[in-house]
């Protein structure tokens, strides 16, 4: 493996807390090598920061590899950069050139206000989820057989392929009318595409949906920017799917 | 006569739980509601316990250093769950997976919780299914499923490799239905300091709001730590960034014995670390060995030309390569183990035949796999004499579904297509079997303080296998725990609430503030990651895979040194009450400074070898086990449970000694 390095300049947003206004700050970074990933970079400036007596920059992350959804940032204008199907902490910094400069802020969207720097708040999806989010089963083991009920592989996998949505939030972050459409239609879908979910499937995608509208997330005008920038490549159909479910249980 | 007392129940085996059940008191519906239970972490364990609690009619609150629930490190968890249905028609049964279970642990689990955990497995398929979680599915629309290590039956059920992520979600869904119906408080961005012991009893947490930095108090009638493993104490780990030992280990300072500390899983198939900036280690799921065959170079000429560019792993003929867990364990091959095939890996490159720059990889190879699958498909799908491009596009298209997003990640982050060379892979830290010492009813020994998931100690033994750990935490979760927790709650239903304005409240809420007021005016010169890192390094070298008593006396003094350092020295920018990732981290890297000491204290007096500790000064000498693991079942079989005394160096061991009624102890083989 080659080890390039590269100096880059970074124009990050810092903000102190939710009620302070924020701006655009530059911190140059120096010996970068491109097999890092992105949030190991920030690591980089912020040990910097921390030795130079200056706070470091708060963001988001955990399990640093795709799949917790924790991390977020809007990189050069796109929600988790310039790579597709990728997570801020699985980008690399190979996507980026020697000197260039990168500028760094929170996903922007009125349902997700900042909470620090580029730490957003993004409970709003966990309350969508709430209003409906789940199939009214008991813990109690004293169910079915799982295999009683066969599931056609097709829809298991178009089920499981909704339910990969990790709740990152790009999707809104992406979209000019901060939609929230592809992230709530991807749960919905999960359950409506299966026999265990279809029992409540009206009740539940009126609910979120209400609770969607709640939390101050736009409309979807069918641009698309969701489904480019989903780490996950959650599908449109999802939308489409949702949009029908809600049909059908208006007209009920 | 030891002072720790397991409350094994009487009776047969396979009779234990459904006797134990039948006898523990339960409480009325009413007086649930007017009982309090803290569950901290919300991963399978912690979501699956307050979700099944809250349905019961307890009051819960759940508390979580992450956003939301759903981001709790179980998310990450890739390969599968085993459970006893024998769908395959296999041969499989509830008494296999508890055979597999304990012998896979090197026998140094529990018999009693291990058969439990077995008996429970199917229940929790059948539960998940029901929540709506999208397992995989064979063409006639039934559950598939696939083998893990160290097992010779198709026990595992799984969701592409995201089979965590569809769990936890199954778990968080419940969770979500009880939030939204007032039953379960969620309290996101809190993490908890200090246990709070009223009586001899656990009455509450401490915990600190991390958007605004307020300490706040808790009260309950029981408090669930359901916290996970402390991997991260090696700095590198795949776990979570933020995964921490801290609440365990707050809980065992406050009189809970931690148990087995030394035991950790070092697991073979991970991505190999890059540089010095290296934040976190990548898990390529175990399953990829039902596909995948480890190999390195024959000849040493081989791995420095490769190593120098010259020559590419696809070059070398099948002459050339050292199948050398195929080589070393005909029965089981690529299919032994995690802890067989780490110290596998490690030995071939100690000997040099390293394949990366670093000398620390070997590959992973899906060629024959994809031949394999490609001939197959083209037998399926009727066409005669298809060509050797042919056959290798259809094969990669069944891989890719089989295994897909985990060879995208690779790619990633590694930027090498899998699907055209082999993965290169070498061992990493990834699970913690030791833990908080919990008796059959997960209760720690604090009365009224339980462990559950990873963060407890005691079924997977010495080593865990694989699809083993999603098992555990659902079982404890959905059917263990809520039933368990009632025999202990069933004499607090006079209790009344508990009140947090008492010196036993004060007292805990003062020791949390003036820690964080002595960390935050220590004002030195380097940072919280320095030291975790060099934690880590003397973790990874001297108490990682390979031990000896040289290398862990040396870790001890280690460590002490560079403890004393982080109370002088460390800097923390900010101030206490703001979001300060650094503040967190520090209170998460001084308790980690502090278990790394008794992490080597174990392993320093567990002169034996066993599961995913080797002793160097433990090895088969002789005879067809020839430098494998020496188990010394007359002096170690036993669990190491430390009591804390002031000082990690200065805990008191107690022995539970471990009964093998129904398997009998033998030699781990998997030749």
């Amino acid at each position: 493996m080659s080890d390039k390095t590269m100096n880059l300049t970074l124009k990050i947003w810092r903000q102190k807390d939710a009620k302070s206004k924020g701006k655009m700050e530059t911190y140059p970074v120096t010996g970068i090598s491109e097999h890092m990933s992105f949030l190991e970079m920030l690591d980089v400036l912020n040990e910097q920061l921390v030795v130079e007596g200056k706070e470091p920059v708060e963001f988001d992350h955990d399990c640093r590899e795709g799949i917790c959804g924790m991390c977020s940032l809007h990189i050069n204008g796109e929600a988790h950069g310039p790579d597709r199907r990728v997570t801020t902490c699985q980008l690399h910094m190979r996507m980026f050139k020697d000197g260039e400069t990168i500028y760094i802020e929170p996903f922007r969207a009125k349902g997700f206000p900042v909470v620090k720097d580029l730490v957003v708040d993004r409970s709003a999806f966990d309350r969508i989820q709430h209003a409906g989010g789940f199939v009214s089963v008991n813990t109690s083991g004293n169910t079915i057989d799982a295999n009683a009920i066969p599931v056609p592989k097709d829809d298991a996998d178009e089920a499981f392929n909704a339910a990969t949505c990790i709740g990152c939030g790009a999707c809104v972050a992406s979209c000019k009318n901060a939609s929230a459409m592809l992230f709530v239609s991807a749960k919905v879908s999960q359950f409506s595409l299966l026999p265990q979910g279809k029992v409540e499937a009206k009740d539940r995608v009126m609910k979120m949906v209400k609770q969607m509208d709640l939390e101050g997330f736009g409309n979807c005008t069918n641009t698309g920017a969701c489904e480019v920038e989903c780490p996950k490549g959650i599908s449109l159909d999802n939308i489409a799917r949702m949009n029908r479910e809600y049909l059908k249980a208006s007209l009920k | 006569m030891s002072v720790l007392n397991a409350k094994i129940p009487e009776g047969p085996i396979k009779d234990k739980w459904t006797n134990h059940k039948n006898k523990i008191n339960l409480v009325n519906p009413a007086n649930k509601r007017l009982i309090d239970v803290i569950v901290v972490g919300t991963g399978l364990a912690g979501g699956s316990a307050a979700a099944s609690l809250a349905e019961m009619g307890y009051k819960v609150k759940a508390f979580a250093f992450q956003d939301s629930p759903r981001r709790a490190h179980s998310i990450a968890a890739q390969g599968g769950i085993n459970a006893a249905k024998n769908y395959q028609n296999d041969g499989d049964s509830v008494y296999r997976l508890f055979y597999d279970t304990v012998k896979g642990g090197d026998y140094r689990g529990r018999e009693a919780n291990v058969y439990r955990l077995a008996e429970v497995s199917a229940n929790i398929i059948d539960q998940c299914v029901a929540q709506g979680v999208p397992f995989a599915r064979e063409y006639g629309g039934l559950l598939d499923n696939r083998s893990f290590g160290g097992v010779l039956v198709s026990r595992t059920f799984y969701a592409k490799g995201q089979t965590g992520q569809q769990l936890l979600l199954g778990a968080y869904s419940a969770m979500n239905r009880q939030i939204g119906k007032g039953k379960i408080q969620m309290y996101n961005r809190h993490e908890m300091l200090e246990l709070v012991i009223v009586d001899g009893k656990a009455r509450g947490i401490i915990v600190r709001n991390l958007v605004t930095g307020a300490i706040e108090r808790h009260s309950a009638h029981a408090v669930v730590l359901a916290t996970g493993g402390y991997g991260n104490v090696f700095f590198l780990s795949t776990n979570a960034m933020g995964s921490n030992v801290t609440a365990a280990w707050r809980a065992h300072k406050k009189g809970a014995f931690f148990a087995n500390p030394c035991y950790t899983q070092i697991h073979p198939t991970c991505i190999p670390r890059s540089g010095d900036y290296q934040s976190k280690l990548t898990l390529m799921s175990e399953s990829l060995r039902n596909d995948g065959r480890i190999w390195v170079p024959k000849k040493m000429e081989d791995v420095e030309a490769i190593r120098a560019g010259r020559k590419k792993p696809t070059d070398l003929s099948e002459d050339e390569r050292d199948y050398y867990l195929e080589r070393r364990y005909p029965a089981f091959g690529n299919l032994v183990p995690r802890d067989v095939a780490s110290r596998a890996a490690k030995e071939r490159c100690d000997a040099g035949f390293g394949v990366n720059q670093t000398g620390e990889a070997v590959y992973l190879d899906f060629k024959s796999a994809i031949e394999r699958y490609g001939k197959e498909q083209a037998t399926v799908r009727g066409e005669k004499n298809p060509s050797k491009e042919r056959i290798i596009e259809l094969g990669e298209e069944v891989v890719r579904t089989k295994y897909g997003n985990l060879f995208q990640m690779y790619e990633k982050i590694v930027d090498e297509n899998p699907y055209k060379t082999p993965m290169m892979i070498y061992p990493a830290v990834h699970y913690t079997m030791g833990g908080l010492w919990v008796d059959y009813n997960l209760m720690t020994t604090i009365p009224g303080c339980y462990a559950a998931g990873e963060a407890n100690f005691s079924d997977h033994g010495a080593n865990r296998l694989g699809a083993s750990a999603l098992m555990q935490g659902l079982a404890d979760g959905y059917f263990v725990l809520p039933y368990t927790i009632g025999d202990y709650l069933a004499d607090e239903i006079r209790t009344g609430p508990i009140s947090t304005d008492t010196p036993e409240f004060d007292e805990a809420e003062k020791s949390v503030v003036e820690r964080i007021d002595t960390l935050m005016n220590i004002n030195g010169s380097q940072s919280v990651d320095s030291f975790h890192k060099r934690l880590g390094m003397v973790m990874w070298n001297k108490v990682g895979m390979s031990r000896n008593a040289k290398g862990l006396e040396e870790a001890i003094q280690e460590i002490r040194t560079i403890r004393e350092e982080f109370w002088k020295d460390v800097r923390i920018p900010g101030s206490k009450n703001e979001f300060n990732t650094e503040l967190a981290k520090a209170m998460r890297v001084a308790d980690f400074l502090e278990l790394g000491e008794l992490f080597a204290k174990d392993a320093l007096h567990r002169n034996e070898s066993c599961g995913g500790h080797f002793r160097e000064e433990s090895v088969e000498l002789d005879g067809e086990q020839k430098g494998e693991a020496k188990r010394d079942d007359v002096n170690f079989k036993y669990v190491a449970a430390w009591e804390w005394n002031g000082d990690p160096g200065a805990a008191n061991l107690h022995k539970e000694d471990l009964e093998f009624k129904d398997i009998e102890l033998k030699q781990r083989s998997y030749k």
